[in-house]
């Protein structure tokens, strides 16, 4: 027995739209069988992981609390994605860019400086991103090394830092030893779209991102090259494309959207330098952007699925005793089913049996 | 044919359909042990389909096969060599990485092994004129001797038919007569050989008994040998066979293209590199570069556009302008274009469509961007005029690439380019793989550009089509280029010497 | 036993699980696959050995449980890379992500749980020489192992025929395919086998190295394995160096945190990181681009019927 795969003729754009939803369904099931062999009732894990968290604005907010990185890192990610790059650093360039931007907020701490602390905090974060995305980008043009395993080598170096420095030189001296700075100033706060919610402006530039990005994807010169170079490497160098600086600048671009995702998520959600700040944010919005389809606004939506599940995932913790690791295999499932998808809207499987005309 | 002789393999009722596409409709053909029965017929006949079909690589969807009067199903060329069948690819089925014997051991039974290999090789040489080094990695051979080893791992087992698919598209003129004659040898001893071609001449050398196809159905059987040329023509490619008008003389005209001692370091490890290149071409004048496969064409081709650069500007000289050291998109601003040799993939995304594809090459040059962005209504109307401008067949109003056949990409690939009235037109195989409509159409489109007072170089492994279109002609060898004469300065036979390196023009000692 | 001998020892089981891991995924990359979760097939090998070996209190049966359950993931990678076509290095980072998820999954209830040294195999005599006695001659199984799976794929790859049909299917599956050759059934098999061996290298960090199990034990051992790969240039006897170079660089790094160079702990930890980045690039600049890799890898093949 084999699986034969067909090339289908014509591929409809509706199939094309609702493969990813197929293939959430699909992970759904396989979760729930998971959960029905781990002695759980997958029902009430659907309401706690998917209904619990849509209940209440409470959740609600805290829901797009959790988009919000997502949803940056990973439309940062579909320029490398298009040009069939593989960032898969963004971790990493989300912790640089909270470093970067903390460091001001630090160094201003208890100064009482004004108003510019947060947006030059914001300008830091982005580039210390950015920087640390072009690490591999440079690696890659300069010298031909591989981008995956540099960018992803990058993400445990730039964690150790974050770990040295919430633990050393930045630990907060009247914190009882705990590995933790102090708790940044009003004037290094990123504050709340509205008085007194969780939601912080984050979201706004992730908005502003989304659409932006639709804009450069659909309508610029920039994001045709971005198609061209992913889609047919050959043409786009006949077209005049110079690939290497294609591979700098998206790797700048996602970079400084996981940098700023990392400040953003500092300064506006934490509050103070921990030595982890992100429960894997920059490798889960791999999921978020394939889930799109790499594209801006399915990444938009991709993020508030993936994000109900993350909280889902926590509250499954509390109240199911559900580890919070079964949230990371199904996104890895999730992951393989979305991949799968995309494959077979191009594809027809038959299977052929044994001693049929192979 | 004889018809009294047993027929080795026949097949009956033969078709393939992929999609809307009937690539084989009802194929009916029949040959004896010991014979050379050519399959003749233009590119995208059918020929290669049908061919794999009978070495087991894709199955047909209705038909027979009988071997030696049995029915039988080939469901994998393991299965087909099993029967005897051997076959040689036209894009060889080789391992660059691999030396000669392992190349060759790992299309063998498992009963052989390396050494066995190695041992039997030399005989093989010996009987056939086939001689190999088995430890050479296959990457440093020349088209001909790669040959030699697809048909060293079929006489191996002993064939009794073996399949040969374009087999001298690769060759030199004297490389092919060397395997006609090994051919005739193979025959002899009984050998059946199922021989593909589109070239006429070879198959009246060859064959008595040839099969013609058109679009995928058998026009007729029949002996070449007995039938003039402009008949069997007529079968393959019916009616519409046309002349193409050369351009003429251009002696005092402006000089659009001039490169001086053009040399570019190999490419990679496999790569050719370019020696000493001279070369101009004058408005109105097209300039034809001869040579086999794999001698430079492709880097010759990338060094004139600008895909590769070179430090010295003077290197190449484009309207009066240095430009050596030019991108591709600062030379298409001097008034060049350029035509790559892969139609799908290089000149064009195979899954954009044809109006995304138009920026592939318009997007520094043309109105279909503007400080930025896209002008997608630009583009979708410039492509339309292109469709209707070159008689582009596309499925639906704005298809994909990949959805248009070989001889249309190329048309709407050529029409692309030639719609920006271009002062220079660098061309690479502007018809290869295309059906012979279509290559009258380009060519007369190329012709029609340099009476337009353009300079074009076209380069071409057809020597036919230089022949027919070029008013001056150079071949290109090892990455060298021989003197540019006038084309009735050329003869065949000066050509193929030179394709081989040996021409009396070339000072000595580096055909290496 | 001197410092000296205790960290020679500890090399060779640093390095052990690298070379295991490193030697599973040349084998699959030879034939033209790409599996970039590696890190996801070993997680699932270290918790399914010691969830296996606790269970059955037997260090043989956690091998083969650890063996198992890397060859089942990388039966699920197959699927979705060969038979849907689907893209490899996302299904490959998806694989270790699901890897790391579940193996947490099943190892949660074991943590605390601590195994017994595996016995280790004298030979006589041999084994009383200095310095090299212990070295060479009284190692665990899973070492005299490693180093015979060096040598056996080192033949299987240039000396038998089958591994002459691997190394054809990884250059060029179209040529491989007008051959009748088996493209996808080949890389199945070379896919599950590496499977295996990222399975029972994770076996050996939990049953041997650490002797208890702990999420994120892996700590990118998986990628690093994937780098040494690219550092062998695709050949097993140089994944044996670099094994060894890379063991050499961990173990030695926990040293020098002992040592107490008033370095911060975190740099030292970096060490293998870094190494790895700059290995790689020292690589590519001898060579140019990655020298030896094979012509199809990572490139998904649908067969023409």
């Amino acid at each position: 027995m084999r699986l034969e795969l067909i090339p289908r003729p014509n591929v409809s754009p509706v199939m094309r739209a609702i493969a990813p939803v197929i293939a959430f369904a699909v992970a759904f099931l396989i979760a729930g069988f998971v959960i029905w062999l781990m002695g759980r009732s997958p029902v009430s894990a659907f309401q706690v992981y998917v209904l619990h968290p849509l209940a209440d604005t409470w959740a609600l907010q805290e829901l797009l609390v959790k988009a919000t990185p997502l949803a940056l890192i990973a439309i940062g990610l579909s320029y490398c994605f298009r040009a069939n790059l593989w960032n898969i650093g963004a971790e990493g360039q989300f912790v640089m860019g909270a470093i970067l931007g903390s460091w001001l907020a630090l160094a201003t701490h208890g100064t009482d400086a004004g108003p510019w602390v947060i947006p030059a905090m914001l300008v830091l974060g982005v580039l210390g991103g950015m920087l640390y995305g072009l690490i591999p980008a440079f690696l890659k043009t300069r010298f031909g090394v591989n981008e995956i395993l540099t960018s992803l080598m990058l993400v445990y170096i730039a964690q150790l830092t974050l770990d040295y420095l919430a633990r050393g030189p930045w630990r907060d001296p009247k914190g009882f030893n705990f590995p933790q700075s102090v708790t940044f100033d009003p004037a290094a706060t990123l504050p709340a779209i509205i008085e007194g919610s969780r939601v912080h402006y984050g979201a706004l530039f992730a908005l502003i991102a989304v659409i932006v990005t639709a804009f450069v994807m659909n309508r610029s010169l920039f994001g045709y090259r971005l198609r061209l170079t992913g889609d047919a490497p050959r043409a786009a160098r006949f077209a005049g494309f110079d690939p290497n600086r294609t591979t700098l600048a998206v790797f700048a671009i996602s970079g400084g959207l996981a940098g700023l995702a990392g400040i953003a998520e500092v300064s506006g959600q934490i509050g103070q330098i921990q030595p982890s700040i992100s429960p894997g944010y920059g490798f889960t919005a791999i999921t978020v952007a394939f889930l799109g389809r790499l594209n801006p606004f399915g990444i938009l939506a991709a993020a508030l699925v993936i994000a109900l599940t993350v909280i889902g995932g926590e509250s499954a913790q509390i109240m199911l005793k559900l580890p919070l690791d079964l949230t990371l295999a199904f996104q890895g499932i999730l992951l393989l089913c979305v991949l799968s998808a995309d494959a077979l809207v191009s594809y027809r499987v038959r299977l052929v049996g044994r001693g049929a005309h192979a | 044919m004889n018809s009294t002789t047993p027929a080795l393999v026949e097949l009956r009722k033969i078709s393939k359909r992929y999609g809307e596409l009937l690539a084989n409709d009802g194929i009916d053909l029949a040959i004896a042990p010991g014979e050379i029965h050519a399959l003749l017929g233009e590119n995208g006949a059918g020929k290669s389909t049908l061919v794999k079909i009978l070495y087991g690589v894709i199955e047909p969807t209705e038909g027979q096969i009988l071997w030696q009067g049995r029915p039988v199903t080939i469901s994998s060329p393991v299965e087909a060599r099993e029967l005897g069948i051997g076959m040689v690819f036209q894009h060889f089925s080789l391992f660059d990485e691999l030396t000669v014997a392992e190349n060759i051991a790992v299309a063998l039974p498992a009963t052989w092994t390396l050494s066995a290999v190695r041992a039997r090789l030399g005989d093989i040489s010996r009987a056939y004129g086939l001689s190999l080094e088995p430890d050479r990695a296959v990457w440093t051979l020349s088209a001909g001797e790669r040959q030699r080893i697809e048909i060293v791992r079929c006489l191996l087992q002993n064939p009794n038919l073996l399949i040969l698919d374009e087999p001298t598209s690769v060759l030199t003129p004297q490389e092919s007569e060397h395997l006609f004659i090994t051919l005739e040898k193979l025959a002899a001893d009984g050998c059946a050989i199922l021989y593909i071609s589109h070239k006429l001449e070879e198959v009246r050398r060859l064959c008595r008994n040839a099969t013609i196809l058109r679009a995928g159905r058998v026009t007729a059987t029949l002996d070449p040998r007995e039938r003039s040329a402009r008949e069997i023509a007529a079968l393959m490619v019916g009616n519409e066979i046309g002349e193409v008008k050369s351009s003429g003389v251009h002696e005092g005209q402006a000089e659009i293209l001039s490169v001086q001692n053009l040399s570019v370091p190999p490419a990679g490890l496999h790569g050719q590199a370019l020696i000493d290149i001279n070369l101009n071409a004058r408005a109105g004048e097209v300039i034809g570069i001869a040579g086999v496969a794999g001698n430079g064409q492709s880097e010759l081709f990338a060094a004139l556009s600008g895909e590769t650069t070179v430090e010295s500007a003077s290197a190449v000289i484009i309207n009066g302008k240095p430009c050596g050291s030019f991108e591709i998109d600062q030379r298409r601003k001097l008034g060049a274009a350029f035509v790559p040799e892969e139609r799908l993939g290089h000149a064009a995304a195979p899954t954009h469509r044809l109006s995304e594809n138009i920026l592939v090459s318009h997007h520094a040059v043309g109105a279909v961007s503007k400080s930025g962005f896209v002008v997608l209504g630009a583009a979708r109307k410039l492509a339309r005029t292109i469709i209707k401008g070159f008689d582009v067949r596309s499925p639906g109003e704005d298809a994909q690439a990949r959805k248009l056949s070989g001889g249309n990409l190329q048309k709407f690939v050529i029409g692309r380019e030639i719609i920006r009235k271009p002062k220079l037109l660098i061309v690479n195989q502007p018809t290869w793989g295309v059906d012979a409509g279509a290559a009258r159409l380009i060519r007369q489109a190329l012709v029609d550009l340099a009476r337009a007072g353009s300079a074009i170089v076209v380069i071409s492994q057809d020597l036919d089509e230089l022949f027919e279109i070029a008013d001056r002609l150079a071949v290109i060898h090892h990455g060298r280029l021989s003197p540019v004469k006038p084309t009735p300065e050329w003869t065949k036979e000066a050509i193929g010497l030179e394709m081989l390196g040996v021409g009396h023009d070339r000072e000595a000692g580096h055909a290496a | 036993m001197t410092t000296f001998e205790a960290i020679l020892l500890t090399i060779v089981t640093a390095s052990t699980p690298f070379l295991i891991a490193a030697l599973g995924e040349l084998v699959a990359e030879r034939s033209g696959v790409l599996n970039l979760g590696l890190e996801g097939m070993m997680a699932m090998g270290a918790a399914c050995s010691f969830a296996a070996a606790v269970t059955f209190d037997s260090s043989l049966i956690g091998a083969g449980a650890g063996a198992l359950a890397g060859a089942l993931m990388a039966a699920l990678f197959a699927l979705v890379v060969l038979g849907f076509a689907a893209n490899q290095v996302g299904s490959g980072l998806a694989l270790t992500i699901l890897g790391l998820g579940l193996s947490g999954l099943i190892g949660a209830p074991f943590v605390g749980a601590k195994r017994d040294p595996i016995g280790h195999i004298t030979i006589p005599g041999l084994s009383e020489l200095p310095v090299v006695g212990r070295l060479f001659f009284a190692q665990d199984l899973f070492v005299y192992g490693s180093l015979v799976l060096t040598l056996a794929v080192a033949f299987f790859l240039h000396r038998t025929r089958a591994g002459l049909m691997l190394r054809s299917i990884g250059e060029n599956h179209t040529s491989a395919h007008a051959l009748g050759l088996p493209v996808l059934r080949v890389r199945l098999l070379a896919v599950l086998f590496g499977g295996a061996c990222a399975g029972l290298a994770g076996a050996y960090l939990s049953l041997v190295y650490t002797r208890f199990w702990s999420p994120g034990m892996i700590a990118g051992r998986g990628w690093i394995a994937l780098a040494l790969v690219v550092f062998a240039a695709w050949r097993p006897g140089w994944a044996l160096v670099g094994a060894y170079i890379f063991g050499a660089a961990s173990v030695l790094q926990l040293h020098a945190q002992a040592a107490q160079f008033g370095l911060p702990s975190q740099v030292l930890s970096a060490v293998p990181y870094a190494a790895t980045i700059l290995v790689l690039l020292l690589l590519s600049l001898r060579h140019g681009r990655a020298i030896g890799a094979p012509g199809s890898l990572g490139s998904p093949f649908v067969p023409e019927r």
